[in-house]
Order: structure tokens, then sequence, then C-alpha cells
């Protein structure tokens, strides 16, 4: 068995504290059809105490099975964990066994879905949903427990929480139902919690308050959040770090404010300048060319290669490996790649705005 | 520019029914006297959160509802006065593109058969000029010919999206309602469908209701923009104005929500407390008061009429 990460290079320049969770290598395949697809294909990185990554990526890019990966809980038989290593405060969850998992899964590990109407039971009252985690992970029985409960809906800004206890979820609103999700998966509480797109059933407004009330667990608990999303705005406004996945890679990673400013990946610019912008009427949208990669054929060498506009011939036969440009800001580009420090960025490279 | 479509006043009340016998026990009022124009050839951007009124609004609009009140006009003409023929001819002018591509097209279709679909009911054309109307539209859409003999499964989402299109504009349509027409595409797509909206606009001349919870794309798109809250519009102008300035405290709290990737820009934390009030019981005065951060004793009481202010109308009792 390997031992665990002592310190990081990378994160120890950066000037960040040992990470609560670090994930190096972790490939999971899923058996289809059609083919095999390597939906998590060497994935590797690290999230400190009170630090938030941003998973960023679109469907099929292998965010969500990354953080199934995390927790164990890919669907199986079809998805198989093939290698890899995910350490949590030391120790490598990948070794554990099914029973030990049980004991991490919820307890140090939360995770918030995106559809609150699908992770709360609908013939449960909220009460008795709340209960479970709270007495599994704090033992506590009647008037306790109904008071514990009562105060981690505080905790989650539900007004008169000991009346909402009795309340079914098909009562709550959507941001509601959300936020008892979110009072479940802080009973603990975790060390690490992953948030997989919690916002994208909710209203604008609902939103930017749950945003908030995420912000504000994390600074009291200082957990380590890992939060899925495709809108670029959240991770402008709420994460610390963000990693850019394709076809089941990380393809770039780094602070926040270099990723957006200074993209080094294609791809990150690409995706940076096809969003709108308020107030840009009547300039045409850099649109990414062509479409999402087909997982269970993907090209050979660099993924990302068929739709790149700097694309050059080594790209479609090796893939690029991952290289720093800076202290934590790490990306997979043959444009990066230190073998061809001749190589200028292609057109269009220059900082975005 | 002249006006393609007016909405004057234009309300729809669902009964709510109870119990057995199905009595009525109260109003939804899901659009309440609402009034805008489209003019021709441009985009008008509908905009609000969830349950305001925006998707009762189009559906006003292609008469798949009829107002409780108020008048919708066509190029001039009361559409609600329209005799069969008239009618038939009022709906095949405005078409529509649906959120979810996967959802709109059947799947047992060929692409060909669903983009001549609108043809084969509504146009009396023999068999080889509906396929070259067919292969027409594909290429309107940079669809290849081949497009026509595949089935919905074997493309991705954002070339679905592009089948909808076609079909929408079979029949040269006037409006087309864009109802969150990027919403379930992947982000990397986005672009592409909505340059491609862009061009067929310039190109064909035809006007959109662009319908969307991204309010960076509806201010891209859109000319236009009317905010909605609880079934009214609440502020409705230039969308430049509008997405830079907006001037209604929702439009300013719903702007500010919308969370911009520019990381120096300003961001104004407008916080709105609490949720969207029940439309069964929308509150008095100003819908919006209770969670309104300027909120003043007028606001319970009074609702206050969209008024000319700063480029814009503006319904708040600030201005």
């Amino acid at each position: 068995m390997p031992s665990p990460p002592v310190s990081d290079p990378v994160l120890a320049r950066a000037g960040l504290p040992r990470p609560i969770v670090d994930v190096r290598g972790l490939r999971t395949h899923i058996v289809t059809r059609w083919g095999t697809v390597k939906a998590v294909d060497g994935v590797s990185f690290q999230v400190a105490e009170g630090e938030t990554l941003g998973l960023v990526g679109e469907s099929g890019s292998g965010k969500s099975m990354t953080c199934l990966s995390l927790l164990r809980l890919v669907p199986r038989p079809a998805a198989r964990i093939l290698g890899g290593e995910v350490w949590l405060d030391g120790e490598d969850l990948l070794a554990k066994s099914e029973r030990e998992m049980r004991a991490i899964r919820g307890r140090r590990i939360g995770m918030i879905l995106q559809d609150p109407m699908s992770s709360l039971n609908p013939v449960f009252s909220i009460g008795m949903q709340m209960r479970e985690p709270v007495a599994l992970y704090h033992g506590l029985r009647g008037s306790a427990l109904a008071a514990r409960a009562a105060e981690l809906l505080a905790a989650v800004r539900i007004p008169a929480p000991a009346e909402r206890l009795r309340a079914f979820p098909h009562q709550l609103s959507g941001g509601m139902r959300q936020r008892v999700v979110g009072a479940m998966a802080i009973a603990a509480p975790p060390r690490l919690l992953i948030a997989d797109e919690p916002t994208t059933s909710l209203d604008l407004t609902i939103q930017s308050q749950y945003l908030g009330l995420l912000e504000e667990l994390q600074d009291r608990h200082r957990l380590a959040l890992v939060f899925v999303t495709h809108n670029l705005g959240i991770v402008a406004r709420i994460c610390d770090r963000v990693a850019v996945m394709y076809a089941g890679r990380i393809v770039e990673m780094g602070p926040v404010r270099r990723l957006f400013t200074r993209p080094a990946h294609p791809y990150t610019r690409a995706l940076l300048e096809s969003i709108p912008r308020l107030g840009t009427r009547a300039t045409r949208l850099t649109a990414i060319e062509g479409q999402p990669p087909d997982l269970a054929h993907l090209p050979a060498g660099c993924a990302f290669a068929p739709r790149c506009p700097s694309v050059m011939e080594r790209c479609r036969v090796e893939a690029p490996p991952e290289t720093v440009v800076e202290a934590g800001h790490v990306t997979r580009c043959w444009l990066e790649a230190p073998a061809r420090p001749g190589d200028s960025p292609g057109p269009g490279a220059g900082p975005a705005r | 520019m002249s006006a393609l479509l007016e909405v004057e006043g234009v309300s729809k009340h669902f009964p709510v029914r109870q119990g057995l016998l199905g009595r009525s026990s109260g109003l939804v009022r899901a659009v309440d006297g609402v009034s805008f124009t489209i003019e021709a050839g441009t985009t008008f951007g509908l905009v609000g959160e969830s349950g305001c009124g925006k998707t009762t609004t189009s559906k006003l609009i292609l008469g798949l509802e009829r107002p409780t009140a108020g008048a919708i006009r066509f190029q001039g003409e009361n559409v609600l006065a329209l005799d069969r023929a008239a009618l038939a001819r009022y709906r095949r002018s405005i078409q529509a593109v649906f959120q979810d591509p996967y959802a709109s097209l059947d799947p047992r279709m060929r692409v060909g058969t669903i983009v001549a679909e609108p043809l084969v009911i509504n146009e009396r054309l023999d068999r080889s000029a509906r396929r070259r109307r067919v292969l027409e539209l594909l290429d309107l859409v940079s669809l290849p010919a081949r497009a026509a003999e595949l089935f919905p499964h074997e493309f991705s989402g954002g070339q679905r999206q592009r089948v909808a299109i076609a079909r929408a504009l079979a029949l040269s349509p006037r409006l087309v309602v864009l109802d969150e027409p990027v919403s379930a595409l992947d982000v990397s797509i986005r672009a592409q469908i909505l340059n491609l909206l862009g061009d067929l606009q310039e190109r064909l001349g035809v006007s959109y209701l662009f319908i969307a919870h991204d309010l960076a794309a509806v201010a891209h798109m859109s000319h236009t923009i009317a905010v909605m809250y609880l079934g009214q519009i609440v502020e409705s102008g230039p969308a430049e104005a509008i997405a830079l300035a907006p001037q209604h405290p929702y439009t300013q709290a719903l702007f500010a929500a919308a969370l911009p990737i520019d990381l120096d820009g300003p961001r104004p934390e407008v916080a709105v407390a609490g949720e969207v009030p029940s439309p069964l019981r929308p509150p008095a005065g100003c819908r919006f008061h209770p969670r309104c951060p300027h909120v003043m004793p007028v606001c319970s009481t009074d609702p206050p009429a969209l008024r000319p202010h700063a480029n814009r109308s503006v319904a708040c009792h600030l201005y």
C-alpha cells in the first residue's frame, strides 16, 4: 500500500495547508453496449481545509463520475474504479472495505445532489429523515434528537424549524427542500462536502441565497468543498480554484482568477469566450466548433483536438502530458508542454478579456 | 420598424378546483394585465423566475390558451376575433422551438419527415418540391443533406435543436417563440445555436420571442427586454439599458443574482430575502413589496403602474 503523500509541492508553493482530500490518478471506466467509456481517466486534484474547488465541464466530461468515485458509489457492475488513490485525511478510501466506506459516507463525506426531490423520501416527514443521520452520527435520542434536528434546519436558515420537522417534502418549495438536503449533509459535520450542481433546479434569486448559505456553512465547519457545475458565473462567485474537465480528464486546473484571466488550454479559453456577457449585444459569440466527443470512441491523442482552433499535428497522435504553467496552475496541452519550448501559442491565444 | 405583434392588457386566470364537485376555490392569476409590442425583425426577451407567467404568455401568443381579458393584435388584426381560416393562417405565421430537443422530436420519425411535417399539413407541395424545401431548410441550419435520412437519436443535443429550428422555419413564420432554446444544451454548444438564431434573423427578418433563465443570453439576443414578476411586467425597455442599469428593485436583484463571469466587475450584493409568493394570493399593492429592500408604506397598498423612466418603463413607486 502506498504511503500517504506528506506534502504536495504544488500546494506547498501556493501556500495552502495540507489537503483534506487528495485524489491521484483516479480511473473509472464504464462498460457499455457501445464500448468502454473512460469516464474518469487519470484525474488528480487536492482540496484543502476551507477551500472550494470548482469542477467544470459539459455533460459526460466525468464530473459526476469523479464525485461518485470518491464515495465509491459508481453504478456497479457497469462502472469500475480501475486505479488511482483517494486520500481523505491520510487514509486511502479505495483500500477500504465496503463496511468501512459505509461509516465514511455521510459522516466524513457529505453530498448534495442536483434535484432535492429525488434525494428526499416523499413518504417520510422532514423530521423522520433529519433524525436518521443525526441519530447515527451523534447517538442522540428523544427530545435531544429533535432539538438537534431543529438546530440543523435553523443553521440552513429555514424559518420556524420546529414546525418544519412535521412537514413532508412536497409541502416545501424547491429552495427549502435543497436547504433540508444541505442540513442533512452537514449533520455530522463532514470533512469534505461534494455538491453536484446543487442550484441547477433553483431560481436565480434562490440560487444566490443558497450559494451564500453554502459559503457560510463552509466558513463555520472549515469544510473542503467540491462544487460541480457547468456555470462559470457560480465558479467566479464561490470557488477558490477550478478544474476544467473534458472527456474524462482535467485539462486545466488553477486559481479561479488566474484561469479566468489567463487560460492556458484552448478549451478553457473557448468556453470563457463563448459565454454571452451582460451588455454586449450585436457582437457575435465565439462558438466552439463541432460536437461534444463520443466518449466510447475518443480520438487518439488529445480529445479536444477535433474542435481545437490551435490544433497541431502532434495533438492528433499523442495525448499531452500535464504541464505546470505556473505554481498551482496546470494544463494538458501541447502548446504549453516543455518539450516544445519554441512553440509560439496559436492565434487568439492572448489573455482573455 | 413596424409592430408585428401587440399584446394589450392581456390576462390569463386559471380557476383552481378542489373537492368532489370541483367547486372553484380560487384563481391563479398567471398573467395579469400584460402589454408589450414585438417589432418586425427584432427579438423580444422575456425574463423572470419560474411561475412568473413567461410560458403562459407565450402560450397565449401561440393560441394554445385563450386570454381571460385583453387583446392580441398580429399585423394590426385582432387574433382573438379571427375566423377559422384566418386563425389557421395566423398559426402558420407563429412557430415555436422548445427547451428540450430530446422531447420535442418524435424518436420514430426520420429528420426529413419531421421537418416536412408542417409542409405536409399546411402546403400543397408535390413530393419533389417538398424534398427540395426540406434540403433547403436543413442547409439553412447547417445540417448536411444526408441528415434527412437519419433518426433524432443519431444526433447530439445541439444538432437536434437545429432540426427543431428547421421545422419551426418550414412555413416561413413571421414570429418564432423560443422557450429556453439553449438551456438543455451543453455549454460549449450554446454559442453555436445562439449565433445560428442571430444569423437566421438577419437573413429571414423573422422576429423572436425569446424566453430564458440565462439573463446574459437574453440580453445578448434581445433588442427589447421585459421582466415579469408574479404575472406582471415590472420593467421593460431596450435590452442594453435594462442589462446595464436595471431600475426596478426586482430587476436589480435578478441581474445581481445572474453571476457574471467577470471577476472585476462591480458585484452589487442586492440580496433579496424570501421566496416568490403563491400566485393564488399575490400580495396587495406592489407584488414585490414583501421582498423589496426599498419597501415604503405606499407599496403595500397601491399597485404601481408602468411609467416611463430613464429610457424605459418601470412599475415602481421609487420613480
